[in-house]
């Protein structure tokens, strides 16, 4: 180590915090998805933990329930030998009293270094970076993003097909209201990839035509040119609120079928960003079938998620 | 009480047609035509400066009965004084709701307390601005009472506001509308749109705003009573009011700064001080609003100044209550947005600022130089380069959009009733 | 700049004495078990690589060999100013039993070593560890001690002593020059 490696791509990361892929560069994407796939070795390891965060505190903030996406993000920190505690918080108990920036304050208060954010509101997240000193990660935040999730997504595809140039993803359900298709959106368009968004046109809004991506209806007519499907969860009350007349209806339009994939490419990937709704969004045989990379986005979540904390653990130049 | 004599400025009075350098006057709290051949007590050395009428806000919220922890009417009073404003509007919307002659008669005894700018009660359209049973207009009025409004929110029953819009006719005063259809808007917090798409946030359709629009002028239409179309923001809205106007109908409209100002995509910070109702709307709805000014089709400029304490304000988007606080940025956002690219001239802005204020409120003695008038009058450093910082606004509430904003115009002296109530750099002005 | 760049080895140096070095590890081998190589990232890899070429010539063929990324093991991760895109270890051998060395192209402080034995150890139990260095230039801040040394060189605190190798750089070669020479690098240096 006395000669500094001359990195083919000589690559800093300058970010506190993580708030959503939008802001992020290609070459920042890429950095994280390279530095996952080193993670992905201390998965695979009979001891699954390297010291690299010793005496780090992670804590998840979490005011919106999600047990997958909180229990990935603990093992990633564990992973890291950081330690973890987790905050579980009713924003409706919350909003009478203490605000949620106190809430965050007072946890800082105990030492933190990295807060783990999960919140119902759009933006949240970003708001909390401007009153605290720690660095945020966003884990969902309303309708905006998921930042890791639509890194996860990426670094299964790249698994799988090596490379977004020339790819058709088509993101298939609940755009308007998805925070996944968001992330997975600005993900995809900046490594290269062609976006489909398919859905019903209550759920699908136009208007996302200006980000570069192509707007469908009809998932028989796009699939046949579809490397990689992502099935986004539809959420029961949304057809409750009117958005779409029936479950039933929904499923006939746009469930991934056996008989759907046997007239997509050989090769289609299908993700599905959890919890699945069997028999709505996909039929078990396809969920659990050859074509299906639900559990590889499970394991890439995990080492995303080391990236993640690695490189927001580093001292940011900017703060000193 | 002592006289006053402001010298040599440029007088703009619209209500006359008057754009003159020249002397204004004051008397026993009105406007003199002259001197008297006395020389005045005391001398404003106007050179260099507007003279205007007094400025009238007809929509501000100043939170008292209620949410005093927001704004007061004696604070809110003071930060018009700062903004050049001498008469205010203030809505009905405190907790309880002015609907009774009695919480009317509450409003004006403590703007008279406070002695900052003249205070005037909206009163409310229904009982409780619940939107059903109409409230006691007439008593309104006798409890002081300058027009009737549910703002916050609509007056939705198509049927209740008709019978507003006649029953109001009694007393020749305006039915304030925040026009907006509720089905549409349920759970957005900006405008509906591309930028909301993006965000993820919920939105408003610009069409929640015209089709009540629409409503509120075919209703105006039969009934002949003065509808008001409060916080115009959206260009299909602005084409409705301008369609009315030609056909003779009895509607009038007000802009508020942030609206020809400020656009949607300002929502990408997450600031909730960017979050207002109506909400900022696009480019092209900001260019139409500022058509509707400058071809009189919105003949008022106005605030919709709603301040917001801090721990209510500063949260996140879906909790934060709508509206930021404008008394102290009206007039310069007006100067470098709508004078200085041109859009109006100061005659022009000032005439939407008084005179026509005056009118829609009914309040003849006001918005006007004219010799025997109230003696309010705003005089403007309308050169006066200066730095909006929200923690030096009067207002007790800080929620601004412009914080940092390097604007130009700022009121030099403010009288009202023939009483100096703020000097910039006097020892009134902390700032 | 480059006047100021003592030339320490040349090419044919060098090969000279990787040649040397491994002649050293494979003396009295007796192959079962084999002597494994992991290089440290990065330099540390290539060198490996010749080792295991020269390894042939010795007569052991195939030569497995593995690299470690130290960086999460690194003693000053706290104060790196920005952390590095993670490499990754890729050892393709069992470590549990094996004769192991660890192979560096400079040895300094010794915590890179220190931190390369960690995560080594972490993966399993090796029977044996070595250490073999390109150059040796003095400076210990741990009690950490090389097996097979190419060049010793006797450098000061203010020196910096870089190895240059392909296909990291555009030749083989090892110089001295004043540190503030040293082209910055993405985090600190601990050698």
């Amino acid at each position: 180590m006395t000669a500094e490696p001359s990195d083919p791509a000589p690559f800093a990361w300058t970010r506190k915090h993580l708030l959503g892929l939008e802001e992020l560069s290609r070459e920042e994407i890429t950095a994280i998805l390279d530095t996952a796939e080193a993670f992905s070795e201390v998965s695979n390891r009979s001891r699954k933990k390297v010291p690299a965060l010793q005496g780090r505190i992670v804590f998840n903030l979490f005011f919106e329930n999600s047990t997958r996406t909180r229990t990935s993000f603990s093992l990633a920190a564990k992973r890291l030998s950081a330690d973890v505690q987790d905050f579980s918080a009713n924003v409706s108990s919350i909003s009478k009293g203490e605000t949620f920036i106190d809430t965050a304050k007072n946890i800082e208060a105990m030492g933190c270094d990295v807060m783990v954010v999960r919140h119902p509101t759009p933006g949240a997240p970003h708001l909390l970076s401007q009153h605290v000193q720690s660095s945020i990660i966003n884990a969902g935040d309303g309708a905006h993003e998921h930042p890791t999730q639509g890194l996860l997504d990426l670094m299964t595809i790249r698994r799988a097909k090596g490379s977004f140039e020339g790819l058709t993803v088509a993101l298939l359900g609940d755009i308007a209201h998805s925070r996944v298709a968001r992330s997975n959106i600005w993900g995809l368009l900046k490594l290269g990839a062609k976006v489909i968004l398919c859905g019903p046109p209550t759920l699908v809004p136009r208007s996302m035509e200006r980000l570069g991506c192509e707007v469908a209806y009809h998932l028989d007519e796009i699939l046949p040119r579809c490397d990689v499907v992502n099935v986004l969860r539809i959420q029961f009350e949304r057809q409750q609120r009117g958005l779409f007349p029936s479950v039933g209806e929904y499923s006939q339009f746009y469930m991934m079928t056996r008989e759907r994939v046997r007239k997509a490419k050989d090769d289609l990937l299908i993700l599905a960003p959890g919890p699945i709704n069997r028999g709505v969004e996909l039929t078990p045989e396809v969920a659990d079938g050859d074509h299906s990379a639900i559990l590889d986005q499970v394991h890439n979540g995990l080492a995303v998620r080391m990236a993640v904390l690695y490189f927001l653990s580093g001292k940011n130049p900017d703060a000193e | 009480m002592p006289t006053i004599q402001i010298t040599g400025g440029r007088v703009i009075d619209p209500s006359r047609d008057l754009d003159a350098t020249g002397d204004v006057w004051i008397r026993d709290g009105k406007i003199a035509p002259d001197g008297g051949g006395e020389p005045a007590d005391t001398v404003v050395d106007a050179r260099g400066l507007i003279v205007a009428p007094g400025l009238i806000d007809v929509h501000v919220h100043l939170r008292e009965p209620g949410q005093e922890e927001d704004e007061t009417i004696a604070t809110g009073a003071a930060a018009a004084l700062a903004g050049g404003v001498t008469t205010v509007a203030c809505m009905p919307n405190t907790l309880p709701p002015i609907d009774t002659q009695a919480a009317a008669e509450f409003v004006v005894l403590q703007g008279q307390r406070a002695r900052q700018a003249n205070v005037y009660p909206v009163g409310c359209v229904s009982k409780g601005r619940e939107g059903k049973e109409m409230a006691t207009l007439g008593q309104l009025v006798a409890g002081g009472a300058v027009a009737f409004t549910d703002d916050g929110a609509p007056v939705s029953n198509a049927g209740l506001m008709r019978r507003a819009l006649e029953y109001s006719k009694m007393f020749n005063l305006v039915i304030m509308q925040h026009c907006q259809v509720m089905e549409l808007t349920d759970g957005g917090v900006m405008n509906e749109g591309f930028e909301s798409t993006r965000l993820g946030l919920g939105g408003m359709p610009a069409a929640a705003e015209d089709i009540m629009v629409a409503r509120d002028i075919r209703l105006a239409e039969i009934t002949g009573g003065r509808l008001h179309v409060q916080h115009i923001s959206t260009a299909r809205a602005v084409e409705l009011v301008r369609e009315g106007k030609k056909r003779g109908i009895r509607v009038t409209a007000e802009a508020c700064p942030h609206h020809f100002s400020l656009t949607d995509d300002r929502l990408r910070t997450f600031d909730s001080n960017f979050k207002m109702n109506p909400p900022l709307r696009t480019a092209e709805d900001v260019a139409a609003v500022i058509e509707g000014l400058k071809d009189d089709t919105i003949e008022i400029l106005c605030t919709d100044h709603a301040p917001h304490a801090r721990e209510k304000k500063m949260r996140e988007l879906d909790h934060a209550p709508f509206g930021i606080v404008g008394l102290e940025t009206l007039l310069p956002i007006t100067v470098t947005h709508l004078i200085e690219p041109g859009h109006l001239t100061w005659p022009q802005a000032i005439r939407k600022l008084t005179i026509n204020a005056a009118n829609l409120l009914n309040l003849p003695r006001k918005g006007t130089l004219r010799p025997g008038a109230d003696a309010d009058v705003t005089v403007i450093d309308p050169a006066l380069a200066w730095t909006v910082e929200a923690a030096r606004l009067r207002s007790k509430s800080k929620n601004t959009p412009y914080d940092g904003w390097r604007v130009r115009g700022r009121a030099h002296t403010v009288i009202v009733g023939g009483e100096i109530r703020y000097a910039l750099g006097g020892a009134d002005d902390v700032a | 700049m480059a006047s100021r760049e003592v030339l320490l080895s040349d090419e044919g140096r060098i090969a000279g004495l990787v040649a040397e070095m491994a002649r050293r590890i494979w003396t009295g081998a007796a192959g079962d078990p084999p002597v494994r190589l992991i290089g440290v990232r990065a330099r540390g890899v290539p060198l490996a690589e010749r080792l295991a070429a020269e390894a042939a010539k010795l007569g052991f063929q195939a030569v497995a060999v593995g690299a470690v990324d130290i960086t999460l093991y690194r003693d000053d991760l706290e104060q790196a100013r920005r952390w590095p895109v993670l490499r990754g270890t890729e050892i393709p051998f069992d470590v549990d039993g094996a004769d192991l060395v660890i192979v560096d192209d400079v040895l300094y402080t010794g915590r890179t070593t220190r931190a390369a034995i960690n995560a080594v150890c972490d993966l399993g139990r090796p029977s044996r560890i070595r250490l073999a260095v390109l150059v040796d230039r003095g400076g210990r801040e741990l009690p950490i001690r090389p097996d097979v040394v190419g060049l010793v060189v006797e450098a000061d605190r203010r020196d910096r002593v870089q190895v240059r190798l392909r296909p990291f750089d555009a030749a083989d070669e090892i110089v001295r020059m004043p540190a503030e020479l040293a082209p910055p690098g993405p985090g600190r240096s601990l050698s």
